[in-house]
């Protein structure tokens, strides 16, 4: 038996159940990260000092991360554009270059993390760098799991093209949405880790 | 690859419009990113600095959710769950903030 709704609309809702289903997962996601930016707020509010993030962490990384993040999301929405107009190899282009920007951002807060830990800064060296190291660790975790699925897209997954292209094209929709969902939480990361 | 059948419901003309528009946004993006670093070098007061740093985060990403994430032409079931969990988060964030009156309303 078929799944039902992947390419049509559900009369009530209006939507195909996949978008539904992405969006309720988001509204969990930001329940998560709000949590934890709840902890952070506590936290900072009851120490009696709190470092600014540029005395300890490193900006510049951090700006070329933002500024990498923000580039894989455009070529997100062009992979999906292109899919939109019928050019798969455009498509296999962008979606590829998501990828690999997603590895440049590990690769990146790899050295960072390094870096940390080399001088002797760990999460349980003060309340600062705990939530620093909660809140970028999960975050990454977030990063490795839409790499792992626009890869799987980017791939094996784009077989589905030939047979059913619409469904493909909504499949990719919805890994576009958790990627955009992992960029907009890492520009509210930034400002509140590396430069308040 | 070609596909068997026309994937899209959208025309070429559309599609179009959608690409300079996630182009405009990105630019958008890039130039509040520099912007968000370069007020963070001014060491305004931290209130000051909260505040302008998470109106150009809320800037960004709102161009983000309206225009990537096509929220801007989305139905209304999506705006309602996501009323739904804006309205548990500000309570979520608001929780800290409560409890920093002593205990005045959480005991």
């Amino acid at each position: 038996m078929d799944i039902p709704y992947t390419v049509d609309v559900r009369p009530d809702t209006g939507l195909t159940n996949g978008k539904i289903g992405i969006w309720l997962f988001l509204a969990s996601e930001v329940m998560l990260f709000g949590a934890l930016f709840a902890s952070y707020i506590l936290i900072r509010t009851g120490a009696p000092t709190w470092p600014r993030g540029d005395t300890i962490l490193n900006v510049p990384l951090a700006t070329f991360n933002t500024i990498v993040l923000i580039t894989s999301s455009v070529t997100m929405v062009m992979a999906w554009a292109s899919l939109a107009r019928n050019r798969f190899s455009t498509f296999r282009l962008y979606m590829g270059a998501t990828v690999l920007l997603g590895g440049v951002f590990l690769v990146v807060k790899y050295f960072e993390y390094s870096h940390k830990f080399e001088l002797g800064l760990f999460p349980s060296t003060n309340n600062f760098l705990a939530i620093y190291f909660t809140l970028t660790g999960l975050h990454m975790l977030h990063v490795i799991g839409g790499m792992a699925v626009n890869a799987y897209f980017w791939g094996p997954g784009a077989k589905l093209w030939k047979t059913n292209p619409e469904w493909f094209m909504n499949r990719v929709e919805h890994s576009g949405l958790f990627w955009h969902f992992v960029d907009l939480v890492w520009i509210f990361l930034f400002p509140t880790l590396y430069l308040l | 690859m070609q596909a068997t059948t026309t994937p899209s419901h959208h025309s070429a003309a559309e599609i179009d419009r959608h690409v300079r528009i996630y182009i405009t946004v990105f630019v958008s993006l890039m130039a509040l990113t520099i912007i968000t670093v370069v007020i963070s070098r001014f060491h305004l007061p931290v209130p000051i600095a909260v505040s302008v740093a998470l109106l150009v985060a809320t800037i960004k990403g709102s161009l983000v959710a309206c225009y990537f994430m096509h929220l801007i032409s989305e139905k209304k079931l999506i705006f309602a769950v996501l009323a739904l969990t804006v309205s548990f988060f500000v309570v979520l964030l608001a929780l800290p903030v409560l409890t920093v009156h002593d205990g005045f309303y959480i005991r």
